[in-house]
């Protein structure tokens, strides 16, 4: 189950929220491509015996840059590496790219799932997060995504700041379970450091979150989307039947993965890689092939903690023996005794050696992670 | 009297915390060539880690140095002496070896607390003084106002007081001419039995125990048999010597000199400072005068976080008490802790020093639980004890009578601030003895308080309503009646008796308020409500609730997201393994100490 993410680090308007990298100038655009298109050669052999199972265009907005951009870097991809013939190929799209035709040439050339950053259907929510589009353009890119052959789509939302109350929040969830969409992303805002979000809730100009709503919102997503045929995976992620993202998948199951572009991340062989963020750098050392990314070897620790955090995220359960296969006798205990307290606690429950979280423990997440590390 | 004798000068120097002590006795050890400059660390008499960061001189030390002074080789013994009230009573051991003292006073700081009272101290056993304005290099000198309560002080003339600083080595030279020719040399008799004073020790895990003493009659010599007048043991004097920069191996040392002995000691308790050293074969009638048992004013439990770590930190307590006597220890328990120690300190300074030095040097994880001076009770059933610790605090009606220790607390601060600082002493239940202008803006402000009322949140308060223009120092006086209560701390219902304090009836309300505030401030969001409770005998007086945790997850998890969040998460993790686990609360070490850092 090997993929390939690839960064397209450019949006036409910067969300007041987002810490993701990306620039509002397009004028490095070919640069930066063209660097992709090397460092994908660069990166071959790491998944050189590998069937390639998904690729992934995130951003930034992938949608935003002229398409033939798009093309060239999957042909580049064709030409380097082997694919699955059933392989999931995801573009990310913002709303006000969305037309007919884009949507054809896409699918044209071998893109079959579209993620498209919906966030909220309505003005002042959009207008809270800065977003390039209105409610209204996202009424029209569902009507044209599930008009077109595109078979398989994610639409994003998020929940949990100051202008959208319990009932808008259902509202939203309505407009979208309309739609012909199979899976949906649902994040709770997050207050990221050094962004504008924050910046501006500091001085006063936006409305700050309030402490209980995320968990209030969480839990009506939750029922709201449960009771109409999607099936809870993963804590910000839902889908119907048969269309879980293979991509996520892929992350969270500690599968190998290459990263391309400006501040992607690669994992590959328990090795983890992370790019320069910055455009002008990025291409600059690819140019001189020089070093253009730090790295990281995880540990026995390291890969058991991930494995903890990843698999309390994702609701097919924590697997108890293979947790057991990767401790220490002494480790064993001291798990176990967590394992019991919260269990007292009401968080989890275990099942046939496997644990899962309960609506409450999903909450806390990762408090209860990090309880379970190694450290 | 042999001529060496004349040739001996024993000094000291006083001064009051950062006027310059440990700088000027290094321009003196360049000086007289005891040391090169590039051997001279800065300060170099101060050689504990600790003491170099906090810049206090912790445990006494002596060196010694030669000078050529018009054709005759000077032996000039300089004793070091700790500058913190904690360690009063080795502070005037050290004095009691010496002739003379150099008393330093920071030109821009004026007279301060400290160097008032080691003053006293020193005039109290005769020593000559030389004045020495110090820091005069700095623009913010007031050498005139300085000098003028220098005059005030001592009732000497203005030509006496040397200027110097230590920085740029000015006035060096003056002060060892007044050294050589001011200060008396050692009297005794070289030919009398021997009585040498122990004015401190030191560890040395190799060769154990070394005293340092000052021959006061007689003399001593290698392999003699010597013994310790007040516990009455003896030993073999394996090594005798001087203190240079290293220790100075000699066969003899004479009347009026300074040395150190090592005779196979591994126990400080043995070696106490104040106590003679006297010949076996040859002893003296009866001991130098002034000797004290030191006690321990000030008592906290210490335990182990991790109860596993008992046994290492017994040993790491006894290590440590094989350098520092003043420390004590026995074994307690605690519901809430487990096994521990109560420990009993010379003051708070001391307390926080050996709470670092577990952590650093032993890399031991404690929790240290509020600390509570030392009271008597007399019980109704005519049974008197002492209480070191609030759970050993008796039912109120069996109580006839409680009394607690009490000080003479000095505090030097501008005219400006005698209100806030009359104030401050009076809430903490200080009356006020005496008041006098030491210039015409600067007083000193005498009180007699409760030991207890300095051990909570006194410094910090001093410093803060006198914005730093005050200094402080005290001595033990007595013990008084008082009327005593102990505030009971209850988490989820349950007492945690570590939590528990002993506090005058007067603050109990208002402190036990804010205990319960602080402690909410300090543990951290658990999986559930955790109601916190003060209470006195039955009766809850405060009570606080820490929320649950409702959500602690992450939104989005990309692939960097994953590393950064599992680092986050580890860094969490680490803190939690530092916490106690009482029932089923989490409470961090410092939640142990709430009590000290209340807020207003
Ligand atoms: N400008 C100046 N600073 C000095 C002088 N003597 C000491 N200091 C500084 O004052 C501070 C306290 O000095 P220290 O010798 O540790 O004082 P002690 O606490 O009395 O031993 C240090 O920062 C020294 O560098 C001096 O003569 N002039
Ligand atoms: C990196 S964005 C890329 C997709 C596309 N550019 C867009 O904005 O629709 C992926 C999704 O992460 C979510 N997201 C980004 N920052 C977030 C934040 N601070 N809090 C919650 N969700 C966030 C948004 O739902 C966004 O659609
Ligand atoms: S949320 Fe999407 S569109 Fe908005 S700034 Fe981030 S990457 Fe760009
Ligand atoms: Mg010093």
């Amino acid at each position: 189950m090997s993929g390939i993410y690839v960064h397209i680090p450019f949006c036409s308007k910067a969300c007041h929220y987002c810490d993701f990298h990306f620039s509002t100038s397009l004028n490095l655009v070919e640069g930066v491509i063209s660097c992709i298109q090397i460092e994908l050669k660069k990166k071959k052999h790491l998944l050189s015996n590998k069937t390639i199972k998904s690729i992934y265009f995130g951003g930034g907005t992938p949608s935003a840059i002229h398409h033939d951009f798009i093309f060239d870097i999957l042909n580049t991809i064709k030409e380097n590496f082997n694919l699955s013939k059933n392989i999931e190929c995801t573009i990310e799209m913002n709303p006000d790219n969305v037309s007919p035709e884009l949507i054809r040439k896409y699918y044209d050339n071998g893109i079959n799932r579209v993620s498209l950053g919906v966030q909220s259907f309505r003005d002042c929510d959009l207008l809270y997060m800065n977003r390039s589009h209105d409610g209204k353009q996202a009424i029209e890119s569902l009507e044209i995504l599930s008009k077109s052959r595109i078979n398989n789509l994610n639409v994003d939302l998020i929940y949990g700041y100051p202008t959208l109350d319990d009932k808008s929040w259902i509202e939203n969830l309505k407009i979208l379970t309309g739609f012909n969409v199979h899976h949906i992303s649902c994040y709770c805002m997050t207050i990221e450091k050094k962004t504008a979000l924050e910046f501006l809730i500091k001085k006063k100009k936006l409305r700050p979150l309030e402490p209980d709503t995320g968990a209030r919102q969480f839990k009506i997503a939750r029922d709201f989307l449960t009771r109409n045929k999607f099936t809870h995976y993963e804590i910000s992620n839902y889908s119907i039947k048969n269309f879980k993202s293979v991509h996520n998948q892929n992350y969270w199951n500690h599968s190998n993965y290459i990263g391309v572009g400006p501040s992607a991340h690669s994992f590959v062989d328990n090795l983890r890689q992370w790019n320069i963020n910055n455009n002008k750098k990025y291409c600059d050392q690819i140019h001189a092939s020089k070093k253009f990314y730090q790295k990281e070897k995880l540990n026995r620790k390291n890969i058991f903690n991930e494995y903890i955090f990843m698999n309390l995220r994702s609701f097919k359960g924590l697997d108890i023996s293979h947790c057991y296969k990767q401790l220490k006798p002494n480790e064993i205990k001291d798990f176990n005794n967590e394992i019991k307290k919260l269990e007292n606690l009401n968080v989890l429950r275990k099942k046939n050696n496997l644990i899962y979280l309960n609506e409450k423990g999903m909450l806390i997440s990762d408090n209860i992670s990090s309880r379970l590390f190694l450290v | 009297m042999s001529y060496s004798q004349k040739n001996i000068r024993n000094f000291c120097i006083i001064a009051h915390i950062d006027h310059g002590k440990s700088t000027l006795a290094d321009r003196l050890l360049e000086y007289t060539k005891t040391i090169s400059e590039r051997e001279l660390q800065n300060q170099l008499l101060d050689d504990m880690d600790l003491e170099r960061e906090r810049g206090i001189t912790i445990k006494s030390h002596a060196i010694q140095m030669n000078h050529s002074f018009m054709g005759t080789t000077y032996t000039l013994n300089l004793i070091d002496t700790p500058g913190h009230v904690d360690f009063s009573y080795e502070v005037s051991r050290s004095i009691a070896a010496c002739e003379g003292a150099l008393l330093i006073v920071d030109a821009a700081q004026g007279i301060e607390a400290q160097t008032i009272s080691n003053l006293y101290l020193a005039l109290e056993n005769d020593l000559k003084i030389i004045p020495v304005m110090n820091k005069i290099d700095l623009d913010s000198a007031d050498i005139e106002s300085t000098k003028d309560q220098i005059i005030d002080l001592l009732g000497c003339d203005g030509s006496e007081i040397i200027g110097a600083s230590g920085k740029t080595g000015q006035g060096i030279e003056q002060i060892i001419d007044a050294i050589i020719n001011k200060i008396p040399y050692p009297s005794g008799d070289s030919r009398g039995h021997l009585q040498a004073l122990i004015f401190d020790s030191v560890y040395n895990p190799f060769r154990g125990i070394e005293a340092y003493f000052k021959i006061v009659s007689g003399s001593i010599k290698k392999n003699d048999k010597v013994k310790f007048f007040s516990t009455g043991r003896e030993y073999h004097a394996d090594e005798i010597g001087t203190l240079r920069l290293e220790k100075e191996p000699k066969e003899i040392i004479n009347t009026g000199d300074v040395g150190y002995i090592i005779s196979g000691i591994k126990n400080a308790q043995e070696v106490k400072v104040g106590d003679t050293i006297t010949s076996c074969e040859n002893s003296c009638k009866s001991p130098i005068s002034g000797f004290e048992e030191v006690k321990p004013m000030v008592f906290s439990g210490i335990y182990p976080v991790d109860s596993d770590d008992y046994e290492e930190l017994r040993s790491s307590l006894e290590k440590l008490q094989l350098n520092d006597a003043s420390l004590t220890f026995e074994p307690e328990s605690s519901i809430a802790l487990g096994f521990g120690f109560r420990c009993g300190f010379l003051g708070m300074l001391h307390m926080e020093i050996i709470q670092e030095r577990l952590e650093r040097e032993f890399n031991m994880s404690v929790i240290n639980t509020v600390p509570n001076v030392s009271y008597y009770a007399s019980l109704k059933n005519k049974e008197n004890i002492q209480i070191n610790n609030p759970s050993d605090f008796p039912s109120v009606d069996q109580i006839e009578k409680v009394t607690e220790p009490y000080i003479k607390a000095q505090i030097i601060t501008k005219s400006d601030f005698i209100g806030q600082v009359m104030n401050l002493c009076i809430e903490k239940r200080g009356v006020l003895t005496s008041q006098v202008y030491l210039t015409t803006n600067r007083v000193e402000l005498s009180f007699e308080m409760p030991l207890a009322e300095i051990v909570f949140d006194f410094y910090d308060k001093l410093k803060s309503i006198s914005k730093g223009y005050a200094s402080f120092d005290y001595q033990a006086d007595g013990y008084k009646s008082t009327s005593l209560v102990k505030l009971d701390i209850m988490l989820n219902g349950d007492q945690v008796d570590a939590l528990s304090s002993l506090l005058h009836k007067k603050h109990a309300f208002t402190i036990g308020k804010k205990i319960c505030i602080k402690l909410k401030e300090l543990i951290p969001k658990q999986q559930f409500d955790v109601a916190i409770q003060g209470a006195i005998g039955s009766k809850i007086i405060a009570r606080e609730t820490v929320k649950a945790v409702r959500k602690d997850v992450t939104a989005k998890c990309y692939g960097g997201d994953i590393t950064r969040k599992r680092k986050l998460l580890e860094k969490q993790k680490k803190g939690k393994k530092k916490m106690k686990q009482i029932g089923s609360v989490e409470i961090p070490q410092n939640a142990f100490l709430a009590v000290l850092k209340l807020n207003d």
